[in-house]
C-alpha cells in the first residue's frame, strides 16, 4: 500500500517536473523567437561593411555614424531582404541588433559601445546560402584621458600630424620637408617608450636627434595634458599598442 | 492529561528540568544569538565580493603587494564637505590599483585616469547611486524616496559640473548642453541659478516682431508656425504644434499688432531704384563673407555656413524686397541690438544682394496658405494664445507683456526626487530618462503641456541632459571655495563715437574685446599695442588674408576715411597691453649682424617655417599668419613680448611658448621686423 502511494507520489512528481520544464523552456524562448520574426526573403554570399568601421567613439557613448554592412552575392550584386545580425563583446548595444538588409542591399545599425576604453572587436552575420558569413569590424571608445588627449591632437597636432585635410582644417602635411609620423602608425610609434614620447613633445623633434620641425610644447601643455596626448596616440595605434607594463611569472 | 500538555511537560523537564540544564540551554542560545551578526557578516554580499578578490589576485605576479594593499572589513570615504559617504571601494577593490590594468571583471577594474584622486573626491559625486549602501541592488539601482540609481556612463560629464561652472577642455559634451541652453532660449522660459546665484543668460537674439509686418507676409507667419523646420532646418524655433486655426489667429494678431518702422520705406524706396547688378550677387555675397555667418543648403543638402544668423536657405519666401533693401541698407534701424553689421553698402550693392537674396527661394514653399482676412475674434483669440505659449518670453510683441518665471526653475533639476515625477508608462524609472524624454517628446507627457518640440538629435539631447544633470543640491550646498566660477561675459561697451561705431560694425559677433564678444575672429583686447598704425587703416579699408588656410574671414566695409581713422586712433589708443614693453627692443633699426642671426634661428633653432611662410619662394608653412610682411604689420615690441609667451598675450593660442632667451626673442624680433614686403605698407591684394 505505502509503496503505491510513494510511486504514485514519484510519478506526480515526474510529470510535474516536466511539466515545470516545458513552461520553463517555452518561457524562455519567446524572446529568442520574437527576435527571429524577421523573415529573409534572400540570402547573400558576402558581406562588406561599407561604412561605420574603425571610428573613434566615447565609452558608454554612441559613436557618432552608424554602422553601415552590405550582403552580396557571387557577382558581388547587393541582395535586398537579407538577414544581418550585429553583434559585439558584453556592454555593446546594437540599435537594430537584427534586421534586414534595404533595396541598397544595405544595414544600418546605431552602435553605442561599453564603459571600457580601449579597442572592440564588433562582428556581423549573415546567414548565408549554404554556411554562415561574418566579418570582424573594429571600433574604438575612448577614456576620458584618451579623449582629452584627443582633444588636444585636434588643437596642436593634427594640423601637421594628419595628412588628411578637411572641410575647417588644412593639413599642413605636404608643407613639410620632413615628414612627421600619423599617430595611427603603430610601427613606428609602437616601438618609442612613453618616455621618449614625453620627451619630444615637451622638448621637441632636437631632444631626439629628430627635426626641429617639430616644436617644442612643454611651456604649452602641462604634464598631464602631454600623459593624455600620448595615451590619445596608444589608443589610435594601429596595430595596436601592447604596454609593455610589468610582466609576472606565473605561479 | 492531555498528549501535548504531557509533550511540553517532558520537554521543559529536558531542558530546564536543574540548574545545570537550564544554565546549558540559556548559555547555548545565548551564544547561537551572539552569532548572528558574524554570520551575517560573513554571508554579506560585500564579504563574498572580498573572497573573490582575494581569490582573483591569488594566482597573479603582483599578488603580495595586492594582499599587502588590500584591508579586509568594509571601506568608507567620507568627505563632509562634499556630503559624500562613499563605501563603493569595498567591493570595488581595484580602483586605485595601478597593477590591475588588465582586469576587465567587475567590481575589480582599475578606475580609468582623471585628473583627481578618488579618495578626494569619493565616487556618488560623479557616478550617482547611494555611496553608503553596502549590497549592490541597493547602491546602483534604488528607486526609493530621496535616492537615486547610478547615472548611466554617457552623462558622467554632468558630474564634472557641479564644481566647474566654466568650461573644461575634457567635457565636450557637457559644454555644448551649457552652450544649448543659453543658445536655444531654453532660460527664457526656465530661470537657471548657478550655486554663486548669478543667472544663466540667454545668448541667442530672437528676433522683435513689433514690425514684423513690414519684413514678411502673414502666410508665411503661418506657414512658419505650422512647421519651423519646414522653413529653415536650422532654425532653433521650437514646433509648438499648433492646430490651423491656432496658427490662424497668432498669425492674424501679430499682423494686426505690428506698428510701421517710421522712415524704413523711404530708405527702402531709394535703395530699391538703384539698377541690381545681377551677375555680382554671389560674388558680392562672398566677398563680403555672410557665409562666416549664415548658412544655405546646398545641392546635396548639406548646410554651408556659419550659425550665428539665420538660414538663408529660402529668405526670398520669408523677405519681402523693400524690407530686405531697407535691412541690408542698415540692419540697425529695424533692430538696434542685432549681430548683424552695418556694411555701408553702395545704394547699388544693396540692389544687387537683394536681388541675389530674393532669388534664393522655394517655389513650393508655403503654396496651398489662403488665409481670409481675420475677424476681431480671432486676432483676441490669437493674443490669448501668445499670452498662454508665452512667444513674449522670447519675442518683442506688441500689447503682450514678457512673461516672468514662465516655466518651472532648473536651478536643482538634477537632484530632482523621483517621487515627484511622473513617470509614462513603460518607461525607466531614472532622472536621465526623464530628462530626455522631456527634452525630446514634451507633449508624450499630456496634451496640455506647453513645451514645444525643439529639433534636437540624439545626441543634442543627451548633452543638454547632461547639462542639466549638473544643477544638483550638492553644488549648491559645497562650500564656494571648492566650485569653479562661469565665465561670464562681460558687458564692456566701448566708449565714444568709436564705441558707436564698433557697435554698428558689429565687431563683438566676431572679436572678443575685453572679455565680450564672439570667438570667431582674433581676441582684439591688446589689438593697440600689437598693429602699427598704417597697416590697420589698411586692414580695415580692404581686409587682406592673413590667414590663407581660415574659410572665416573678415568681411569689407565700406568705412568713410574719417571712420577708418577714427576706428583705428581708437583701437591704437585704447587697447594697449600692460605687458608689451616698447622699451624691450630699443633699437628699431636693426643691424644687419642681428638680422642674419634671427633669420638662422627662425628657419633652423626654431623652424618657424614648419608653420609660417617668411618668403613665399621657399617657405610653404601653413598654420600660423604668412610673415612675408610682418615688419609692416605688427610693432617690434610686440613681436618680442609674443615671442617671449604667445599664450600670455592670447590665452589659448596654438603658437606653443619656446621659453625663448630674450637674445634669441631680439633677434628674431629684428628679423621679423625686416620682412616689409613689397607692396606699400603690406597692402598687397
Amino acid at each position: 500500500m505505502i509503496t503505491r502511494i510513494r510511486s504514485m507520489m514519484v510519478r506526480a512528481g515526474i510529470v510535474l517536473v516536466g511539466v515545470f520544464a516545458l513552461v520553463g523552456v517555452a518561457g524562455c524562448k519567446r524572446p529568442a523567437q520574437q527576435a527571429t520574426t524577421l523573415k529573409a526573403s534572400a540570402a547573400g554570399t558576402a558581406l562588406v561593411e561599407s561604412s561605420g568601421g574603425h571610428q573613434l567613439g566615447v565609452t558608454g557613448t554612441a559613436l557618432k555614424d552608424p554602422l553601415v554592412v552590405q550582403v552580396n552575392d557571387d557577382q558581388g550584386t547587393a541582395v535586398p531582404g537579407a538577414l544581418v545580425e550585429f553583434h559585439g563583446p558584453f556592454g555593446v548595444t546594437f540599435d537594430p541588433a537584427a534586421m534586414l538588409t534595404d533595396t541598397s542591399g544595405q544595414a544600418t545599425t546605431a552602435v553605442t559601445l561599453g564603459t571600457i576604453a580601449g579597442r572592440y572587436q564588433l562582428s556581423a552575420v549573415t546567414p548565408g546560402k549554404s554556411k554562415a558569413v561574418t566579418i570582424e569590424i573594429v571600433e574604438m571608445a575612448l577614456g576620458y584621458q584618451q579623449r582629452v588627449g584627443s582633444i588636444l591632437n585636434e588643437k596642436h597636432c593634427s594640423r601637421c600630424h594628419d595628412p588628411e585635410s578637411s572641410a575647417e582644417r588644412v593639413s599642413n602635411f605636404n608643407n613639410l620637408e620632413v615628414k612627421p609620423h600619423a599617430f595611427a602608425e603603430g610601427d613606428t610609434l609602437n616601438k618609442m617608450s612613453d618616455a621618449d614620447l614625453t620627451a619630444i613633445i615637451q622638448h621637441g623633434g632636437p631632444a631626439l636627434n629628430r627635426s626641429a620641425l617639430m616644436p617644442p610644447y612643454g611651456s604649452t601643455l602641462s604634464a598631464s595634458d602631454v600623459r593624455a596626448l600620448i595615451s590619445y596616440i596608444r589608443a589610435v595605434a594601429d596595430p595596436p599598442y601592447q604596454s609593455a607594463g610589468t610582466v609576472y611569472a606565473r605561479k | 492529561m492531555h498528549p501535548i500538555r504531557r509533550y511540553l511537560s517532558s520537554a521543559w523537564q529536558a531542558l530546564f528540568g536543574d540548574a545545570v540544564r537550564a544554565f546549558g540551554v540559556v548559555s547555548a542560545v545565548l551564544l547561537l544569538a551572539l552569532a548572528i551578526a558574524p554570520a551575517k557578516n560573513q554571508f554579506a554580499q560585500w564579504h563574498q565580493y572580498q573572497r573573490r578578490y582575494l581569490s582573483l589576485i591569488h594566482d597573479r605576479g603582483d599578488a603580495v603587494t595586492l594582499r599587502r594593499r588590500f584591508q579586509p572589513g568594509i571601506h568608507q570615504t567620507w568627505l563632509p564637505e562634499l556630503g559624500v559617504v562613499d563605501r563603493c571601494t569595498t567591493c570595488h577593490l581595484g580602483l586605485n590599483e595601478a597593477g590591475l590594468g588588465d582586469v576587465s571583471q567587475q567590481p575589480f577594474r582599475k578606475h580609468p585616469a582623471i585628473p583627481h584622486s578618488l579618495d578626494g573626491f569619493g565616487c556618488v559625486i560623479c557616478h550617482g547611486g547611494q555611496g553608503p549602501a553596502t549590497t549592490v541592488a541597493e547602491a546602483h539601482h534604488s528607486e526609493r524616496a530621496g535616492e537615486e540609481p547610478i547615472l548611466p556612463a554617457r552623462y558622467i560629464e554632468s558630474g564634472c559640473g557641479q564644481c566647474h561652472q566654466n568650461a573644461l577642455p575634457g567635457t565636450p559634451q557637457l559644454n555644448l548642453g551649457r552652450a544649448m541652453l543659453t543658445r536655444y532660449g531654453c532660460v527664457r522660459c526656465h530661470a537657471i541659478t548657478r550655486p554663486d546665484g548669478t543667472r544663466v543668460m540667454a545668448t541667442d537674439h530672437p528676433p522683435s516682431l513689433v514690425h514684423i509686418a513690414d519684413k514678411t507676409t502673414r502666410e508665411w507667419i503661418y506657414s512658419w508656425l505650422k512647421d519651423p523646420q519646414a522653413y529653415a532646418e536650422s532654425t532653433t524655433m521650437p514646433n509648438y504644434k499648433l492646430s490651423d486655426a491656432d496658427a490662424r489667429d497668432l498669425s492674424a494678431y501679430l499682423m494686426s499688432s505690428s506698428t510701421p518702422r517710421e522712415g524704413d520705406t523711404a530708405l527702402a524706396a531709394t535703395k530699391a531704384g538703384s539698377s541690381a547688378d545681377l551677375a555680382a550677387g554671389p560674388s558680392l555675397y562672398g566677398q563680403s563673407f555672410c557665409a562666416s555667418c549664415h548658412a544655405v543648403q546646398n545641392a546635396a543638402g548639406n548646410l554651408v555656413g556659419g550659425d550665428v544668423g539665420p538660414e538663408l536657405t529660402r529668405i526670398g519666401n520669408k523677405a519681402k524686397p523693400e524690407w530686405l533693401a531697407a535691412w541690408l541698407a542698415n540692419p540697425r534701424v529695424y533692430d538696434a541690438t542685432t549681430l548683424m553689421p552695418h556694411y555701408r553698402f553702395t545704394a547699388q550693392q544693396v540692389a544687387t544682394l537683394t536681388t541675389f537674396l530674393q532669388a534664393k527661394s522655394d517655389s513650393d514653399y508655403g503654396t496651398g496658405v489662403h488665409l481670409d482676412a481675420p475677424i476681431p475674434a480671432q486676432v483676441a483669440h490669437g493674443k490669448r494664445l501668445i499670452v498662454e505659449l508665452g512667444c513674449a518670453a522670447c519675442h518683442e510683441i506688441n500689447g503682450v507683456q514678457k512673461p516672468e518665471n514662465f516655466a518651472p526653475d532648473l536651478s536643482t533639476i538634477g537632484s530632482k526626487p523621483l517621487a515627484q515625477i511622473v513617470f509614462l508608462p513603460g518607461m525607466e524609472v531614472s532622472l536621465p530618462s526623464y530628462i530626455v524624454a522631456k527634452i525630446r517628446q514634451p507633449r508624450a507627457f499630456g496634451a496640455s503641456v506647453k513645451m514645444p518640440q525643439f529639433a534636437l538629435t540624439a545626441p543634442q539631447a543627451d548633452a543638454l541632459t547632461t547639462a542639466l544633470l549638473s544643477l544638483t543640491n550638492r553644488s549648491r550646498s559645497m562650500p564656494d571655495t571648492l566650485r569653479v566660477a562661469a565665465t561670464v561675459e562681460t558687458n564692456y561697451q566701448p566708449a565714444g563715437h568709436a564705441g558707436k561705431l564698433i557697435n554698428e560694425l558689429a565687431c563683438f559677433s566676431c572679436h572678443r574685446i575685453n572679455g565680450r564678444g564672439g570667438d570667431m575672429a582674433p581676441d582684439l583686447t591688446w589689438e593697440g599695442s600689437s598693429v602699427q598704425r598704417q597697416w590697420l587703416i589698411d586692414f580695415l579699408r580692404n581686409p587682406n588674408t592673413l590667414r590663407p588656410s581660415l574659410i572665416r574671414r573678415m568681411p569689407r566695409f565700406n568705412l568713410s576715411d574719417s571712420e577708418n581713422k577714427e576706428l583705428t586712433e581708437y583701437i591704437l589708443a585704447v587697447y594697449q597691453s600692460p605687458a608689451v614693453d616698447a622699451d624691450a627692443v630699443p633699437d628699431p633699426s636693426h643691424s644687419p649682424d642681428v638680422v642674419e642671426h634671427g633669420k638662422q634661428l627662425f628657419y633652423s633653432k626654431y623652424a618657424c617655417q614648419s608653420c609660417h611662410i617668411a618668403n613665399d619662394k621657399t617657405d610653404k608653412g601653413y598654420i600660423g599668419p604668412t610673415l612675408t610682411q610682418v615688419g609692416s604689420r605688427l610693432t617690434a615690441a610686440w613681436i618680442y613680448s609674443w615671442l617671449k609667451n604667445p599664450q600670455a598675450l592670447r590665452p589659448g593660442t596654438t603658437e606653443p611658448n619656446q621659453n625663448m632667451s630674450d637674445e634669441d626673442a631680439r633677434a628674431l624680433a629684428a628679423f621679423l621686423m625686416s620682412l616689409k614686403g613689397q607692396g606699400a605698407h603690406g597692402a598687397k591684394l
